[in-house]
């Protein structure tokens, strides 16, 4: 868990880790499923010695990390606002992808069709259970909204797979 | 490959289906194997010329095929009499298609049940069976509608609970969600969906991924042909939260 995430989910009020994992599971429903639940107190734990968050125990309670209440130092709350407006975006790895049908054809290793056809078949099943989870979510939900992103970018693959499957036909084609 | 016919829905040993001759012959669809067991939803996707249009029409009876063997329902159909072949299209065969194909001057009600009076139901049956597939596409309340007065995922619903309206033992789609935007592209696929779940066996011919990636097992035609087949239901290889970007 990258964090920065941990960092923002305490930006509302102080919690316990409970609580945020309870909000993570709300933003991403069926997408954080897998989730390992003990990875958030590994995340705090990380950011309490960075000096970014504080912890105190909750009345009564024992010296347990889920019993502990979390909240921004004012470092942490620098971070989190520097976070909002920092500029990300993954760069998906095409080239890889291409190169590797470039190779095929150029060494006449493997087919760069049959290459295309192995990935598209797996990027429908990804888009199938993609969209299995999105049809189950709520209108409007939030996690919703995540699995509509999955959605959108696996169909802007396959659509770069026929256009991949269309140039390497008609070179195949050109060189019988 | 077995004999056909036995527990598919729909089956094809050999299939083709020409046009024109000598060198303007075009083999449409080139010796297809195919088939369909009850409850299975089948896509098969492919660009526009790749002949899945005239596959569906050949499997649905609504052309012959040049060479070859059809089964639908158990029932030899390539060499069926006219009259015999209209019958069981009405009574086994619903049909989707992309431009829904709605009576203009018929209400939604009436739309989806004509197709049931045309088999011979009393009215009183037809418009309760209409009424209540109206419900199951989620547009009771539009029953009075003209589908000038519906939006075009509406409409596709319409014609969705139509082709229902003989409790068909297949429903084909050809492109189902071709003239529609994302929104009612999503209601279309929920729809089928639900139909999938309910049991309902399914033949959709499309080049969306989306309503393609629904099915059981997907087909890639090319040229006449089948040049890939894969079952979808096996799940990928990853979480959906790798998908998102949460892991690894």
């Amino acid at each position: 868990m990258q964090q920065e995430v941990v960092l923002a989910l305490l930006a509302k009020e102080p919690s316990h880790g409970y609580q945020l994992r309870t909000r993570l599971r709300q933003a991403l429903g069926p997408v954080g499923d897998a989730m390992n639940a003990g990875q958030i107190y590994v995340t705090l734990t990380r950011l309490e010695k960075a000096g970014l968050v504080i912890s105190e125990p909750s009345a009564g309670a024992a010296d347990r990390p889920d019993r502990k209440v979390y909240a921004l130092t004012p470092a942490g709350q620098q971070r989190v606002a520097d976070w909002l407006t920092e500029v990300s975006w993954p760069r998906p790895d095409l080239a890889e992808f291409h190169l590797k049908l470039v190779a095929a054809a150029a060494a006449g290793l493997a087919d760069p069709i049959a290459i295309v056809d192995t990935q598209r078949r797996e990027l429908l099943r990804r888009l199938r259970d993609a969209q299995r989870a999105a049809l189950s979510e709520p209108a409007r939900s939030v996690a919703g909204l995540l699995l509509e992103g999955i959605v959108l970018r696996l169909q802007a693959d396959l659509r770069w797979l026929e256009a991949c499957e269309r140039t390497w036909t008609t070179r195949r084609d050109d060189h019988e | 490959m077995s004999e056909a016919g036995g527990t598919a829905v729909v089956g094809a040993r050999a299939l083709r289906k020409e046009y024109g001759r000598d060198a303007g012959l075009v083999r449409a669809v080139d010796g297809v194997d195919l088939d369909v067991a009850a409850g299975e939803t089948l896509a098969v996707m492919g660009p526009s010329g790749c002949g899945k249009s005239t596959l569906l029409h050949l499997l649905g009876g609504l052309d012959r095929p040049t060479s070859g063997e059809l089964w639908l329902a158990g029932q030899r159909i390539d060499r069926l009499g006219e009259r015999a072949l209209a019958r069981l299209r009405r009574e086994a065969v619903g049909f989707v298609f992309q431009a829904f194909h709605l009576m203009d001057e018929l209400t939604a009600a009436e739309n989806v049940e004509l197709p049931a009076l045309l088999a011979g139901v009393p009215p009183r049956k037809a418009r309760r069976r209409a009424t209540g597939l109206l419900e199951q596409v989620g547009l009771a309340d539009r029953a009075g509608f003209l589908p000038s007065a519906l939006s075009g995922g509406q409409r596709q619903r319409v014609a969705v609970a139509r082709a229902l309206a003989n409790e068909p033992l297949v429903v084909l789609a050809d492109e189902p969600t071709g003239n529609l935007d994302s929104e009612s592209t999503l209601d279309v696929l929920r729809l089928f969906d639900s139909l999938h779940t309910a049991g309902q066996t399914l033949v959709i011919v499309t080049h969306d991924a989306r309503i393609a990636a629904t099915a059981d097992r997907l087909i890639s035609m090319r040229d006449g042909a089948f040049i890939d087949q894969t079952r979808l239901t096996g799940g990928s290889t990853g979480t959906l939260g790798a998908l998102a970007g949460l892991e690894g």
